[in-house]
Parts: C-alpha cells; sequence; structure tokens
C-alpha cells in the first residue's frame, strides 16, 4: 500500500507544531511522546502501522475548531479517530498528520423521549446510547458487532451497518443531525431533531465520508421502542445454494425479518467448536433468521418461514424456546471472527455485497480462488442485505502469505462489482480498498465525488490518503472545459 | 422575453448535449420531468425548460432483490403499479403535490420517479421508512460540467465513497439532470388497519401520537386533523363525527395488525373514542394525507389560493408553534406525529404570504425549518421559499453548486439565490 509521500517539512516541524497545540489546548491533551504516540500506530486493520506526528485530544468543540483552524493555516494534516475499530484502516496515521482523538468527547448531552432521539458527542460508544435510554424501554437500532468498544461518531464516518440493518436501517437512516467541524474551524450543524432539514442533504453526505470532509463533534440519533418479543431460528441446509435460495424466498414471500445472517461450513465450524452452543456440524450451510414484534406475528411467521424452510430443502430446524436459546444462536455467529482467529494464525476480513441471488456464483469462484491461492477462506454473510464477509485464513510469519491474502481478497472484491456488488457493505474504503475503486467507478464520477471533497477541504488536509486512489488539486478539479460554437447539437429534439 | 424552449432528449447522450449546449452558451435551463411541481421552489429564469419526459421506462426490476432502476422521466403511476402487481411498493410513499400545486403540471401524466428523487418527498409512512433519500441506491446524472457520472448502485449496503445520491435527493435539479435512478422497492404490507381517537385537542393529541410512538407497536401513520379539516376528509368515518380526529396507522401480516391495532386503541385510548379504518378506507385516509389533500382543493377562496407552509419540527414544539402563530383549527394539520405541519395561510392577510411571522415564531422555538411549498410565482420571488442558512452553511452550500454546476445553467437559484 502506497501512501502519499510524507512532508519531511512538517515532520521536522513537530516541536514547534506541538509548542502551538498546547497553546491552543491543555498541555495534556497533546501528545508528542514518541511512546505515548505508538499507543495510535494503527486501527482494526493491524496490517498497517505507523506512528503519528502528534496526538490531540479535545475535549470541546471549541477545541476541535481551534486545531482545525491551526492546521487549515499551516498546512498540517490531519487523521480523526474515534474508538479505532476500522477494519479499512481509515483511522490509520500518517507519519506528517496530525491524530485527532475524540474520546474525550465521550457525554451524552440529552436524551429526548418526547422527540424519539438522543443528542449525544462523538467518543460515546454505540452500546453506550442504548444503555442510556434502555431504561425507558428504548435503543439505538444500528449495531455493528464492535458496538461494545466503537464510537457514534466513527459510526457516522463510516456509516456502520450491523446484523439488523435489513428491517431497520444502516447509520445513515438513523442519524438526524450533526456537528461539524470544517478544516477551515467553521462549525456547522447538519439537521437536528427533526426529520427533515432542508438544502443539499450534507448530513448524508458527510455519513460515511470516512473523516475526509470535516470533523463530526455532535451527533443526534434516532431511538426507536425495543421491540416486544424476540425469536430466532436456525436452518441447516446441505448446499449454499439451498440457503441462498431460502433466503430469496423469504423476501420474495413478503417477510423483511429484523435479521437473516448466513454462515458457510468452516464458519461454522469454527463458531461451534470456540463456544459450543449447538450448531449442526452436518450442514454445509446455516441461516440464523430473527423475527421481533408481538408474539402473534412471531409466531405466524415462524410458521412461513418454516414451510418455506422445508421447501427450500432445510435439513434441520431449531426456534429459539428461550432468550438463553436465542442468544445462544447468536454467539456463534457474532464469534465467528474470533472463532476463525482460533483456528489460523491469522485471518483477513472482506466486505464485499452482492446482489443475493448471485451468492452460489460468488462462492463457487470463491473456493476456485480459495484452490489457485492455497488459502482458505470461512464466509459469513448477512445474508439478508448480501453483505458478504469472507475471511481468508493465512500465516504472517510465512513469507509471502500476506500478500497472498491481499490479492486473494481484491479477486472477491473484483468478483463482487462485476455480479452486480459493491467493493465494501459496511467497513469503508479506507486505505484497504482505496486502490479498487476503479473497478467501480470511472475518473468521472471519483472526479465528481472529490469535487464535494473540495469544497469541504480544499487544500486535501483531512484524512489524505484514504478513500481515493489519486487526489487530484482542487483547482484543476474545478476548471471547465468550454466548447463554443452556435448550435453545437442540432440533432436535439426541442420545440 | 423570448418563448421558451421545449428541450426533449430521448437518449442520456442527448441529455448530456443539451447541458453541454446549455453551458457553452451560457444559457440557463429549467429542468422538469412531467413540471408538476415546476411551483415548488424559486421560480426559475430560464431561457429553456429540459423536459425528461422521454427518458422514461423501467429497466431494471427485481423483486426478489428489492430493488428497481428507471429512467427519470418515468411516470411514478407507472413504477406503482408495476411494483403493485407484485405485491410490492416504495415504501416511502411518496406524495403527488400536482392537486396542491394546481393541476397537472407542464405535460400531464402526474409525477416522475426523478421529480420525486429530486425533491425528496415522502408520504406519513416517513416516521417509519424514511423519505426518498433512504431509498435511492444509486444514479446516473448529468453535471453541470455536461459530464456523465454515476454513483452508488443497485445494492442496500454500499459505503464505496462518498454517498452522492443522497446529495442529489433534495437538491431540486440544481447539481445535475438525473438520467436514471435506482430504489430500495419493499413487500407491500399485507394488511392495513387505523386507529381513530375523536375530539383531542391539539396539545392532547400530540400527547397521544407521541406516546403511540413509544409503543413498540410499529406505528406507520400518526395524523391530527383538527375537526373544520376532519370534516373535509374522503372517509365518511372520519369527516362525519364534526370533532377532531387522531389517526394511528399500524401495517403487517394480519394476526399482527389486528393485534396492534386493538393493543394501541387501549394505550392510547382509555376515556377516549376510538374507532377502526379497515384497509379501503384507511388508503384513502392516508393517501389524501400525503397528497396534502385538506389543502389542495382549496376551501377558502377559488380564486385566491391560501399560501401553503410545510413545517418540520421536533414534534413537542408544536402545541407552541401553534400558540406562537394563532393558527385557526381550519388551516393546520399535523403528520409525521406531529413533526410535520402544514399550514394554510390567508393570502390577503400578510403581503409576504407569513414568511416573516413563521420564520420569526420558528426562530424562537430554536428548531426546526419552514418552507413555503405554495405560492404566486411573484411571491415566490420575493421571499425566501426555504430557510436561509447560517453563512458558513451558506458558503459551503454554494462551493458544492459551483463544482457540480460552475457555470449556473441547471434550475439557477430554484434553492437560493445563485444556487
Amino acid at each position: 500500500m502506497r501512501m502519499p509521500v510524507p512532508d519531511a517539512h512538517i515532520i521536522s516541524r513537530r516541536r514547534e507544531i506541538a509548542t502551538a497545540l498546547r497553546r491552543i489546548l491543555p498541555p495534556e491533551s497533546v501528545i508528542a511522546d514518541e511512546d505515548e504516540r505508538r499507543v495510535y500506530e494503527s486501527d482494526g486493520l493491524t496490517a498497517y502501522r505507523q506512528i503519528p506526528l502528534i496526538v490531540v485530544l479535545p475535549r470541546t468543540t471549541a477545541e476541535v475548531s481551534a486545531v482545525l483552524r491551526y492546521c487549515d493555516a499551516e498546512g498540517v494534516k490531519i487523521v480523526p479517530r474515534g474508538a479505532g475499530t476500522s477494519l479499512s484502516g481509515g483511522a490509520l496515521p500518517l507519519a506528517d498528520a496530525i491524530t485527532l482523538g475524540m474520546g474525550k468527547l465521550n457525554r451524552v448531552l440529552e436524551v429526548d423521549y418526547a422527540n424519539r432521539c438522543a443528542v449525544v458527542q462523538p467518543g460515546v460508544t454505540n452500546l453506550g446510547i442504548t444503555r442510556a435510554v434502555e431504561a425507558e424501554g428504548f435503543y439505538y437500532a444500528p449495531d455493528p458487532s464492535s458496538q461494545i468498544a466503537c464510537t457514534i461518531g466513527g459510526n457516522v464516518a463510516e456509516n456502520s451497518g450491523g446484523v439488523h440493518c435489513l428491517k431497520y436501517g444502516l447509520t445513515t437512516n438513523n442519524v438526524l443531525g450533526v456537528e461539524l467541524v470544517l478544516m477551515n474551524g467553521d462549525v456547522i450543524r447538519l439537521g437536528g431533531k427533526q426529520l427533515d432539514s432542508e438544502g443539499y442533504d450534507l448530513l448524508g453526505v458527510v455519513t460515511g465520508s470516512e473523516g475526509l470532509l470535516g470533523v463530526i463533534t455532535e451527533v443526534t440519533v434516532r431511538i426507536l421502542p425495543r421491540p416486544a418479543n424476540l425469536k430466532a431460528m436456525m436452518l441447516g441446509f446441505p448446499s449454499s445454494e439451498a440457503a441462498g435460495n431460502c433466503v430469496a424466498r423469504v423476501i420474495g414471500a413478503g417477510i423483511i425479518p429484523a435479521g437473516m445472517e448466513m454462515m458457510d461450513q468452516l464458519a461454522i465450524q469454527a463458531a461451534e467448536a470456540f463456544v459450543k452452543v449447538g450448531y449442526p456440524l452436518d450442514v454445509a450451510a446455516l441461516l440464523i433468521v430473527e423475527l421481533d414484534g408481538p408474539m402473534v406475528e412471531i409466531d405466524h411467521l415462524m410458521e412461513r418461514l418454516t414451510e418455506i424452510a422445508a421447501a427450500s430443502g432445510a435439513t434441520s430446524c431449531r426456534i429459539s424456546a428461550s432468550e438463553e436459546e436465542r442468544l445462544g444462536f447468536w454467539a456463534g455467529r457474532k464469534a465467528a471472527f474470533p472463532a476463525v482467529g482460533r483456528i489460523s494464525p491469522d485471518y483477513y476480513c472482506m466486505d464485499g455485497t452482492i446482489p443475493r441471488r448471485t451468492l452460489p456464483l460468488v462462492l463457487r469462484k470463491m473456493t476456485e480462488l480459495s484452490l489457485h491461492y492455497g488459502l482458505r477462506v470461512a464466509n459469513v454473510f448477512h445474508a439478508g442485505d448480501g453483505n458478504l464477509h469472507p475471511l481468508i485464513l493465512y500465516d504472517a510469519n510465512q513469507p509471502g502469505e500476506l500478500d497472498k491474502a491481499e490479492a486473494f481478497g481484491s479477486d472477491i472484491l473484483r468478483l463482487c462489482v462485476e455480479v452486480g456488488g459493491v467493493l465494501t457493505g459496511e467497513h469503508g474504503v479506507g486505505v484497504e480498498k482505496r486502490d479498487l475503486m476503479g473497478t467501480m467507478f470511472n475518473d468521472i464520477d471519483l472526479d465528481h465525488q472529490m469535487r464535494v471533497k473540495c469544497a469541504f477541504d480544499p487544500q486535501h488536509l483531512l484524512n489524505p490518503g484514504k478513500v481515493f486512489p489519486e487526489l487530484r488539486r482542487c483547482a484543476e478539479l474545478g476548471r471547465m472545459h468550454i466548447h463554443h460554437g452556435a448550435l453545437p447539437f442540432p440533432d436535439l429534439p426541442r420545440f | 422575453m423570448a418563448a421558451v424552449t421545449l428541450i426533449q432528449p430521448e437518449t442520456p447522450q442527448q441529455l448530456c448535449d443539451a447541458v453541454a449546449e446549455a453551458v457553452a452558451e451560457r444559457v440557463p435551463m429549467e429542468i422538469v420531468g412531467h413540471g408538476t411541481k415546476r411551483g415548488f421552489g424559486h421560480p426559475v429564469q430560464a431561457a429553456h425548460t429540459l423536459v425528461l419526459n422521454r427518458l422514461s421506462g423501467v429497466t431494471l426490476y427485481e423483486p426478489d432483490e428489492l430493488v428497481l432502476t428507471a429512467a427519470a422521466g418515468t411516470p411514478l403511476a407507472e413504477i406503482e403499479a408495476l411494483l403493485a402487481a407484485n405485491g410490492q411498493h416504495l415504501a416511502f410513499e411518496p406524495a403527488d403535490l400536482a392537486p396542491l400545486l394546481g393541476g397537472e403540471g407542464l405535460l400531464g401524466g402526474g409525477p416522475t420517479i426523478g421529480g420525486v428523487v429530486a425533491c425528496n418527498l415522502a408520504g406519513p409512512r416517513r416516521i417509519q421508512s424514511g423519505a426518498a433519500r433512504d431509498h435511492v441506491l444509486g444514479f446516473t446524472a448529468v453535471s453541470g460540467r455536461a459530464e456523465v457520472f454515476k454513483s452508488g448502485g443497485r445494492v442496500v449496503k454500499n459505503v464505496t465513497g462518498y454517498d452522492l445520491s443522497k446529495l442529489m435527493t433534495g437538491s431540486f435539479g440544481t447539481l445535475a439532470v438525473l438520467a436514471e435512478v435506482t430504489v430500495k422497492v419493499l413487500p407491500r404490507p399485507e394488511k392495513t388497519r387505523t386507529v381513530l381517537i375523536f375530539g383531542l385537542d391539539c396539545a392532547a393529541a400530540v400527547d397521544a401520537l407521541t406516546r403511540a410512538l413509544a409503543t413498540p407497536h410499529e406505528v406507520s401513520g400518526a395524523a391530527f386533523l383538527p375537526a373544520p379539516i376532519a370534516a373535509r376528509a374522503p372517509v365518511g368515518r372520519v369527516a362525519g363525527g364534526g370533532r377532531s380526529v387522531t389517526a394511528l396507522r399500524v401495517e403487517g401480516p394480519g394476526p399482527s395488525v389486528l393485534f396492534r391495532a386493538s393493543a394501541l386503541a387501549a394505550d392510547i385510548g382509555p376515556g377516549v373514542e376510538v374507532d377502526e379504518l379497515h384497509s379501503h378506507n384507511s388508503a384513502a385516509l392516508w393517501r389524501w394525507l400525503a397528497d396534502v389533500g385538506p389543502f389542495a382543493a382549496d376551501p377558502f377562496s377559488a380564486d385566491r389560493q391560501s399560501v401553503v407552509w410545510r413545517l418540520s419540527i421536533p414534534p413537542s414544539l408544536v402545541p407552541a408553534l401553534l400558540r406562537g402563530l394563532a393558527v385557526d383549527d381550519a388551516r393546520y394539520f399535523l403528520d409525521w406525529a406531529g413533526g410535520l405541519v402544514w399550514l394554510a395561510l390567508p393570502p390577503e392577510a400578510e403581503l409576504d404570504g407569513g414568511a416573516a411571522r413563521v420564520r420569526r415564531v420558528l426562530a424562537g422555538l430554536g428548531a426546526g425549518y419552514a418552507t413555503l411549498v405554495r405560492a404566486p410565482d411573484a411571491l415566490r420571488g420575493a421571499v425566501p421559499v426555504f430557510q436561509p442558512q447560517e453563512p458558513a452553511l451558506a458558503a459551503l452550500t454554494r462551493r458544492i453548486k459551483d463544482s457540480f454546476d460552475p457555470a449556473g445553467v441547471l434550475n439557477p437559484g430554484r434553492l437560493y439565490p445563485g444556487t
């Protein structure tokens, strides 16, 4: 992975910049010592490491604004960071950039039950929002598997998903407003407690912008009443095709479950060996389908699901009889990543999305690639929305295996795009998939995205080296080539 | 002023050529689908009108993938009929503003999918399923640089690059001309019931709506009609009571709907009279509310229509808002559990259509947006239709406009001066 060449001049100014920052912030909020900076050297994509220039831990919006204004004037780059759980290197530091840690902005500012929303600082964890509202019977719906640790600021930056977004949407569908500090220090508010906010939907653009457009300093999220009941069903299938077919039939029957997850044989075996919750080991694919709502609805739909499963060739079917059993069904799925970690020294987690119906084809081709590269792959799959997480098993201590795993991963993502899908469903582009952007977008598409970037951050100081394979100068992107002529397109129908 | 030329591209390439020509000649264009919402936003001063009616047709529909792609000029009715035939629908329940804004628009044929997306419309199900913005998965468009570009895809879960679908949705054709959009579609609910609660005053109704949405009964419509508005409803049970009506909709599988409707009535209704609407009447009521039926056929004056405002606010502020505005019961109704307020102000009372007063009261409440949805061209040319932005946000908005449409040829001034 090639990162932008660090600016040696900026690096040589480390001490001076730290001194200037200590005039803006309390001295203890500015970390310049190498040992302390090293703590921040990577995020969840641990294959890449870089010690940041300086780490700054602001406590208020005003401090964030002051730091950004200083950096904008001095041409110093900024890498925003929440809890550092990104799986795509979104918070990977740069040698010539300040890592802006948002962890100290960690308060729930307001819970407004009448308007069904909560106003929180970006460093509050995803689960922390639910914890703050659950006593009144509410919760925050998006549930990425890192929800104990990951922060809402990072969730907004990455547009995080989770197991339940099939029914309840992604982060972008659950965020009502943000306070955002622009690179020039301006503080703007996008959205608010109301549902519709006029003007360009910059809230929607900022959500999932991977820290390249601004620094989020406050988030207003929608909270929902907790469903009355939850029940899960565990279905075993003799083939992934049969399981995929079952998913299509469920959706075709007009049923949108709260969650619908698939695991392949290797993932099932790894999970069962790890958590021992009674997953069937004689099946090629496992589906976990969760329903929520009034019991009368759950029972009604469970009956229909049982029929669909049988018609799709399910060889085993269990419905959770207790909350404990339901959580057991999920325990293996939620522990799938660490479970795979136990059967392999290292694994590389991918995140493509595909049209559901192409699943059998994609799995078949993935098996071929697995043979080609000589690396095993386990699959967990948000089957309801087509989001695939192949886990490539490798050993980083074997020379060349990391490169092979990365090449395998790139081939899988290209395959996802080929069948009509996308490079990343919920983990983000970051540095990891940056150089694959060209498989989905041509230069004109990317230039239009980059113009949004230029409107927010014309000097490319925010999180450079992420998302875009190549940063083009904003002045160059702004030029327009105008053709002159009396009536350039005489064939246009006009009346 | 010279006669306006209609430009009607038949292919995306011709669409691109049309924008290229406008850029080359620096001649602004008004962009329309069928023109049903031309009266929404500031009037656009343009010598040419770019009409997308010939870029029409569904190009991809895979019911079991819950996805549909259509050319921007495809009539919404055609899409809704196709979906209905497959037991599906657009869950955001897009409104048809044609009756409110005056007739069938430029060309007839009702709203187009491009127009729905460009205006980010949503109906009563907004509280549960979101607006157009939450359902657009991808698009192809021609920007004001006369370049065809695309963003998003055809799958729901996608974080590859910036979500420009959100930027296009609700941009009123000021950044790019949509050529094709891909939307998420969903199963049509099997059954619908609407619980009616009679005789609440506004504050009690907002309280009832709030409590209903705090239950786990998955309410998909929550409206309040003061007595004079209810009296005009196209459903006898709503119109006939001579009292205000608070309406709560539940949808889903049959047994679930029956259970939730009665549970809601019990939870919200003790001490008040409750009734239920079944499928047909329920559909008629919510369609009427989505399309702003209460103010479409203007009851106040045949020749001088009321000025219609749309306010999106936190529901708890509704009672204070209405007190501040001193609005008569015949001149407002609430949707989105109180989060959407429709106001019809008398045209003769204030020269500015109430703009200064509405914005002052809203500013006093410290939240929300007010949009002047229906007013004569002259008035919409004279007062801000959309809420004026803070300087930093206005500057950012302008930078985005300038980067997508540097020559200012696409619907200039439709949103804000110069934008």
